[in-house]
């Protein structure tokens, strides 16, 4: 089963979407559903468990590379990570360290801990971060995709930012805390969720493609997003003094120019973007002449 | 004597030396192996982008000036700082860079251990605390993703349900032991914390073996078995 070209992967399934990326008849998958690894924890609250724990993994080819990939199932417990879940992703990723394939793909959409194994979620996150830094060591390029309708948030942000890559859409998110987690803790004057023109200039593709928390900003259909992969295969980024010192010289250039800035209009206004204003509604090729102006400028 | 100083000096009875600037701590430490860096948190400290960007940059300046030298953090954290500035400005790009200090750290031969004095609570431990080599927590410290009145509210799931469940499960509920039970913290006594944090010192492994652990301690029973099957699946 492919997927048309012309639909893209926010309204499908994981297996939707690995089917649709890959090359036609290449998945192999590990652990499938009919090996029934799911979550004990689930099962002993009452809860309905997931054959594959609300996570796809295995390999297949994308333009005849040999690539891993995985796919966080955004309708099983909002992609949250629990022990299974989190293992899967674990050992994925210290196969590939060993294995070497052109990339490994990993098509977040995550809320990020899974609640109900919160102990095991966290500490599995935790262990996926090392997994990914062994591979990233071994030099396959990691790259995350952030496309989903439940975006890419929790502790699965933080470690989507450790990896080589990040391609986004401009309705994928990147953020650490959600907007309904900080209106709760405190107060609807500090962010109200239900804003959604906020919530998406300050955690949406358009902003964090402009200030470089993602590298390529890509229009959500396949084949756009199987070519923006594609350009990353077989280039790992190492993690060395030279790029760790770069980032920090980066990030602390972001903290000093744009440190005081109050909403994501004046980070837009102040990278040289003329109506900042202007930028939410902006189609995809007049989004992106702007974007590549001022990103090349900053 | 306040919390910073009281495990210092359990920790390092031969002498350190700290300061702390906000919520930020460093120094060094003597111990029979030789000195150690300390870097870490205070006042249970919300880590957002500052505090991250300041952390890496103490890690930096160990990595470039003190080659090979063990590196103990000291972790007190609520967690990522829950603002809508962190956010807007990347917390998540911060908190990894800091990652990502330590990683470097790490290959560069400097061993990492991390101690939890105080606090420490889901996005700060992992950016902070997880990512050592070792880690250990006094007994009394208080470690979570969430408390269970929130997890309640969130899950659906009756208070007195989750409470039942917690006495058989090491899963969701805070608490150092269930940490331990997991494989995410040696399993000590407060007591000879000094000798274990030197021992760990010494300890040459950076295999993360807390899965390992975790299945052999009762506490974690699939993630060792999924993680091997997969790296040796054909």
């Amino acid at each position: 089963m492919r997927i048309e070209n012309t639909v893209g992967i926010r309204e499908s399934t994981a297996r939707q979407r690995v089917l649709a990326i890959l090359d036609a008849d290449t998945f192999q998958e590990y652990l499938p559903p009919s090996e029934r690894v799911f979550s004990p924890h689930l099962k002993s609250l009452g809860m309905p468990v997931s054959f594959d724990d609300g996570v796809i993994i295995g390999e297949g080819a994308i333009g005849g590379q040999n690539i891993y990939i995985a796919a966080q199932e955004p309708g099983f417990m909002g992609g949250a990570v629990g022990e299974v879940h989190g293992a899967k992703l674990t050992g994925l990723l210290e196969r590939a360290a060993l294995r070497k394939p052109a990339a490994v793909v990993l098509l977040f959409d995550t809320g990020g801990v899974r609640l109900h194994e919160a102990n095991a979620g966290l500490i599995a996150i935790s262990e996926i971060q090392r997994a990914m830094f062994n591979a990233r060591k071994a030099g396959v390029p990691l790259i995350v995709v952030s496309a989903g309708a439940n975006g890419v948030y929790g502790g699965i942000g933080i470690i989507s930012r450790c990896c080589d890559y990040i391609v986004i859409t401009e309705e994928g998110r990147l953020s650490v805390s959600g907007p309904e987690v900080i209106e709760s803790q405190k107060g609807v004057e500090e962010f109200d969720a239900r804003d959604r023109a906020l919530v998406w200039r300050t955690m949406g593709g358009k902003h964090r493609y402009l200030i470089n928390e993602a590298q390529t900003f890509v229009k959500d259909q396949i084949q756009d997003i199987r070519n923006a992969l594609m350009q990353y295969f077989n280039k790992p980024i190492p993690i060395n003094l030279d790029t760790v010192m770069a980032e920090h010289q980066h990030l602390g250039e972001r903290l000093r120019k744009y440190g005081k800035a109050e909403d994501a209009l004046d980070i837009w206004r102040d990278l040289g973007i003329a109506n900042p204003v202007d930028i939410p509604s902006l189609d995809f090729d007049a989004f992106m002449t702007i974007a590549n102006q001022v990103r090349e400028n900053g | 004597m306040d919390k910073i100083n009281q495990i210092c000096s359990k920790v390092f009875p031969l002498g350190y030396k700290i300061s702390i600037h906000g919520d930020l701590v460093s120094g060094t430490a003597n111990t029979s192996l030789g000195d150690v860096a300390l870097i870490g948190t205070v006042n249970q400290a919300a880590v957002g982008v500052d505090l991250a960007f300041e952390l890496a940059g103490k890690v930096l300046d160990i990595v470039q000036h003190s080659p090979e030298l063990p590196i103990i953090i000291l972790v007190d954290t609520q967690g990522q700082q829950l603002s809508r500035r962190d956010e807007l400005l990347g917390n998540a790009g911060y908190l990894s860079h800091l990652s990502k200090c330590f990683e470097l750290a790490r290959d560069r031969g400097h061993r990492i251990i991390s101690i939890i004095y105080n606090e420490a609570v889901s996005g700060g431990y992992l950016a902070l605390g997880m990512i050592a080599d070792q880690s250990f927590a006094l007994s009394d410290a208080q470690i979570r993703v969430m408390a269970l009145p929130a997890m309640s509210r969130i899950t659906q799931i009756p208070l007195e349900r989750l409470q039942e469940l917690c006495k058989s499960s090491s899963i969701f509920g805070p608490g150092v032991e269930n940490y331990v039970a997991l494989g995410a913290l040696e399993n000590i006594d407060d007591a000879h914390l000094a000798s274990l944090v030197e021992s760990a010192i010494s300890n040459k492994s950076t295999i993360d073996n807390r899965a390992k652990l975790g299945h052999e301690r009762g506490g974690r029973n699939m993630a060792h078995t999924i993680i091997e099957s997969i790296i040796k699946a054909c």
